[in-house]
């Protein structure tokens, strides 16, 4: 077992604890970059799509899983990241870069909008508050056909980057390092947000916002700026999402979406960065490996394949059951458990991330 | 009187949103959580009915077929307490939520792979009848949806405030350690709970599919009930008819003096303005939380 021997208060607060962990990551970030020549074009759309989806986790995580604020609604956030993106560039002929931060900063600013009524909500009547924004989305983008096109949908214009165009078709390798540049620089920025007084004060709101408050926390500014800062990066997801789909109309961004970016990250972990890009891994592997496993039965029965309507969500939802009962804490809580034990080996015992339970009070006093 | 006949019909619709926002209120008022998948009970409720009814398929009498899907869904809201959510109890609020949100995708699944995925009539003894009322027709079906709701809320608020019963779960939700050491058996009471919101919602569904068809999507009407339990106060039973009533009104008006688009919008739209101006529902029973 590693002991960190901390001679100073910046210890406690950087970016990687000890050099072998920088290393690790630095092999990572090294794999991660070298992808494109190791996997053929289908695997490398794949590992794209896990990155744009990693990126959307990154943003609702930051909001539910370290401020504690549950949103059911934030495929309405990637479809304003998607549809501020496509029509930057469409309409005001602005060049991708430029338009791609400004849709992320436009979302951020809409998700604060819509956090200065939520403010006064907790828990529950957030969460169906967001839902309801969601369902709202759909209805919003066909009465804004001027704009959106409405049911006909939109094509993502070209991207060029300092005259290289970036086409997810023509280029993947290109399109998945843009997306990978764009995935690390989030968490750079995400991690950094952890370290510094905003991020402890986003979780000190988690755990009880009446003791945040005691310590000086101005919940609302702070439940404002989580929601900004979310909707900001789940905007940007959004923007490459409609570059990746390469169209796409009211019926992209669907409630279904909101739902699947909330179990994600409870399947990958509440509450770590981590956590969002598990997710979004068994998001991108699970409906792959229905279909293998579709198709072999199918051939072992010897039938032709068949559609079944609604198996992924079904299954998704019962990898999520199992998740809920036998690891709340999702893969990452797994895989850190798992590290403890063979660090600690043979002194790791089932009770270390044992719980408090909370037995409820009802909110409602008469 | 065209106004009247949208009014009516609104009701029949308001009553039947009602009815699953009484399944949310139900729930949530004796353990505190929200169930996200009432819709898809309701939906289920309705495909067991047919099942039971329909010549087509088993063909019991119509109401052998609703007795037996009452039974069915309280025995399967009592089993998904049971071995689903009673080992979450003591975790967060979020968990819950998230668990009923995956077994709602579940049980579609389960109704797509047993029922197919087109839309399916329940066979009612009521269906088609008319009566005539001054120039007002009322169907037999919009009829049933009101009585059956009304009477049902009723038995509901007296069961809650009057029985010891209903009282027990009240305070279970109120304070589960506390009712615990009362001698309250709570997750007993938690499992009753479950199965009477079972219960709600195959009556619910059977009010739904004899006005119309249903597919396993219909479960998504649960998200416009909800709008529905909010609009009323969470934690109210005469809360949850009223929004439910709110929103089956907002409908057909939105949608004939608007435009076809806003109705979609419309009871969510209501939702919002009274989450904003009284964030817990219009029959609030919420003072600041104390430490």
């Amino acid at each position: 077992m590693r002991v960190h021997f901390k001679t100073g208060y910046d210890h406690d607060i950087r970016l990687f604890p000890d050099a072998r962990e920088a290393l690790r990551y630095a092999a990572l970030l090294a794999v991660a970059i070298a992808l494109p020549v190791l996997l053929d074009d289908f695997l490398l759309g794949e590992a794209t799509n896990v990155l744009i989806w990693a990126i959307a986790g990154m943003g609702l995580m930051l909001l539910t899983g370290h401020a504690g604020q549950p949103s059911l609604g934030h495929a309405a956030f990637l479809a304003a990241g998607c549809y501020a993106n496509a029509i930057l560039m469409d309409r005001f002929g602005l060049p991708f870069l430029a338009s791609f931060a400004l849709a992320g900063i436009l979302t951020g600013l809409i998700g604060v909008l819509i956090a200065i009524p939520a403010l006064r909500l907790h828990g529950i009547y957030l969460a169906i508050a967001t839902l309801a924004l969601s369902i709202l989305t759909e209805d919003i983008v066909v009465l804004a056909e001027p704009w959106t096109g409405g049911v006909a949908g939109m094509t993502a214009p070209p991207i060029s980057i300092a005259g290289v165009e970036v086409d997810r078709l023509a280029s993947p390798d290109l399109f998945y390092w843009l997306c990978l540049a764009v995935a690390v620089l989030v968490t750079l920025g995400y991690r950094n947000i952890l370290r510094a007084p905003l991020g402890r004060a986003f979780v000190s709101i988690r755990d009880s916002e009446i003791s945040a408050q005691a310590m000086g926390v101005d919940p609302a500014r702070t439940k404002a700026a989580a929601f900004g800062l979310s909707c900001m990066t789940t905007g940007w997801a959004g923007a490459l999402m409609g570059h990746f789909f390469f169209t796409f109309n009211h019926e992209v961004f669907t409630v279904v979406i909101s739902i699947q970016l909330l179990l994600m990250i409870v399947i990958g972990g509440l509450g770590s960065i981590h956590g969002a890009y598990y997710g979004a891994a068994v998001v991108g592997i699970v409906p792959q490996a229905i279909n293998l496993a579709r198709d072999a039965v199918a051939g072992a029965l010897g039938g032709g394949a068949v559609a079944i309507p609604g198996l992924e969500t079904g299954i998704f939802g019962l990898i999520l059951i199992v998740f809920i009962l036998f690891e709340p804490l999702g893969i990452h809580g797994r895989l850190v458990k798992w590290r403890l034990y063979f660090e600690l080996f043979p002194f790791y015992r089932r009770d270390m991330f044992r719980r408090q339970r909370s037995y409820l009070k009802t909110e409602r006093l008469r | 009187m065209e106004n009247l006949q949208l009014a009516v019909s609104g009701l029949a619709n308001g009553c039947i949103y009602g009815l699953i926002a009484l399944g949310f209120v139900l729930i949530y008022k004796a353990t505190e959580q929200v169930n996200f998948a009432q819709g898809d009970l309701m939906m289920l409720g309705a495909f067991i009915a047919l099942a039971l009814g329909n010549d087509s398929h088993i063909g019991a009498p119509f109401w052998v077929a609703c007795a037996g899907a009452v039974l069915a869904m309280a025995a399967l809201g009592w089993s998904l307490e049971r071995v689903v959510l009673r080992p979450i109890l003591g975790q967060p609020q979020i968990a819950a939520m998230i668990l009923t949100i995956a077994l709602g995708f579940v049980l579609r699944f389960v109704a797509g792979a047993i029922w197919g995925h087109d839309p399916l009539a329940l066979e009612t003894p009521i269906a088609g009848a008319n009566f005539s009322l001054g120039g007002l027709i009322l169907g037999a079906d919009e009829i049933a949806a009101i009585v059956v709701t009304l009477l049902l809320t009723g038995l509901l608020f007296a069961f809650f405030s009057r029985t010891r019963l209903g009282v027990a779960m009240q305070a279970s939700s109120q304070n589960q350690l506390a009712a615990y050491y009362m001698g309250i058996p709570v997750k007993r009471v938690h499992g009753l709970t479950w199965a009477l919101a079972g219960a709600t919602a195959a009556v619910a569904g059977i009010l739904f599919a004899s006005k119309g068809s249903i597919d396993p999507g219909t479960g998504f009407l649960g998200i416009k009930a909800f709008a529905a339990a909010v609009i009323g106060g969470f934690g109210s039973l005469p809360g949850a008819l009223a929004g439910g009533l709110i929103v089956g009104l907002i409908e057909p008006f939105a949608s004939r003096y608007i435009s076809a688009g806003y109705a979609q919008i419309a009871p969510y739209a209501v939702m919002i303005l009274v989450l904003v101006v009284r964030p817990h529902g219009i029959f609030a029973q919420v003072s600041a939380k104390k430490v």
